[in-house]
């Protein structure tokens, strides 16, 4: 039962760009698709899972002093691999994320739950923890990018489906449109809240 | 002068066309996060201008001298990450000893480099854009300079903002957020310079 929750917070409870404002950099920068934000948001689940299950094997190994400089390398590690297979099997994808891929690295998400969770916890917790805190990034990912492709194209997933009379809003696409989308849906995440 | 107008290119470029905060989306952690106090905006620009001027100085060296001859040039996501950790320690340590007031003034603000996306980005863009030592150094320094352009614009933005009226839900971050978006716009006119 514990495990459940562990997994589902990541979704809306604890959801780590709406609530805790956590990893904007990639949030913003690879959601003007849909299929973009779906791999970038996948790709940061792998990564988050990995190095939560790693580092709560680990954690009774590392000195604390020298815990984060240890995470970041667990954490590069598999950027890395991330970063092979992506660019081996899916190039369009890997074109268009492009330097946000090296970069999840430095997604505070990642650093931020191997210190709050899997420093702490068990293996089997740390990983429904990563699970669940990726597709709720995910999650985030495909809100945002489906609002700013809708707008921005009249698409959605590449389908057209708004009529052909739609004239797009363009700026919905471009780096302007992504602060405001993101701006409104945490002002309305505010609303709900209270 | 072909040089000269080359790093002028390259200055406008990093500065504004292709602004690191408001075009590429790198940083935005310290930008929402650091701009609610003009001062401590300053702070954190000085402390960033300096840092990524010399990460791209190192990483540049270590791609060239060490990632590639050796062959080991996929590792380069984790020894990039580990020489900007190794560099903001560094800095720290000698702007402790050395002036121990701009460190009082800066303090908080340094270990929050090494998970500044920025600082790694701007490593990688080096090398992705085959620069030469001299421009990447620049383009370092000119990426700095256009953080810190943006974060003190805004910092100044939301002091007024604390004065004005805002709808409840749209206090702190959501505005902040609107704000950079017409920021952005006002960015996005300079994507039609050609230089």
């Amino acid at each position: 039962m514990k495990l459940i929750s562990e997994f589902s917070k990541g979704f809306i409870k604890e959801n780590p760009v709406f609530v805790m404002a956590l990893g904007l950099c990639p949030t913003l920068a690879v959601t003007s698709s849909v299929q973009n934000a779906i791999g970038m948001g996948l790709a940061a689940t792998f990564v988050l899972v990995c190095s939560n299950l790693i580092i709560s094997i680990i954690k009774k190994l590392i000195p604390d002093k020298i815990r984060i400089p240890s995470y970041i390398v667990v954490i590069a590690s598999f950027v890395t691999i991330v970063d092979m297979v992506m660019n081996a099997y899916f190039p369009a994808i890997h074109k268009n994320l492009g330097l946000f891929i090296p970069l999840i690295v430095v997604n505070c998400i990642i650093l931020g739950r191997a210190e709050a969770f899997a420093s702490k916890n068990n293996v089997i917790k740390s990983i429904a923890d990563g699970l669940g805190m990726g597709l709720g990034f995910t999650l985030a990912l495909i809100v945002i990018g489906g609002i700013r492709e809708v707008l921005g194209a009249g698409q959605f997933l590449g389908h057209p489906i708004l009529p052909a009379t739609y004239k797009p809003v363009l700026v919905a696409i471009l780096a302007p449109g992504a602060f405001i989308v993101m701006g409104l849906l945490m002002g309305l995440m505010n609303k709900f809240k209270k | 002068m072909e040089f000269i107008s080359k790093i002028f290119a390259l200055a406008v470029a990093a500065i504004f066309v292709q602004n690191f905060v408001l075009m590429r989306f790198l940083g935005l952690c310290p930008y929402i996060g650091v701009s609610k106090k003009l001062d401590s905006a300053l702070g954190m620009g000085m402390a960033v201008i300096f840092v990524m001027t010399m990460a791209s100085t190192f990483t540049w060296l270590i791609q060239t001298y060490l990632l590639i001859p050796l062959k080991i040039d996929f590792l380069q996501t984790i020894a990039f990450i580990l020489t900007i950790a190794s560099l903001v320690q560094l800095v720290e340590m000698i702007i402790q000893k050395t002036a121990p007031s701009l460190h009082k003034a800066l303090g908080v603000y340094l270990p929050l480099i090494t998970t500044n996306c920025a600082v790694l980005g701007v490593a990688i863009l080096n090398i992705n854009n085959k620069l030469s030592f001299i421009e990447a150094i620049l383009n370092g320094l000119f990426a700095g300079v256009g953080f810190t352009l943006v974060l003190v614009l805004m910092a100044g933005i939301r002091e007024k903002l604390d004065k004005a009226e805002i709808p409840k839900a749209m206090k702190g971050m959501p505005i902040a957020m609107i704000v950079a978006g017409c920021m952005a716009l006002a960015f996005l006119g300079f994507s039609g310079l050609k230089i």
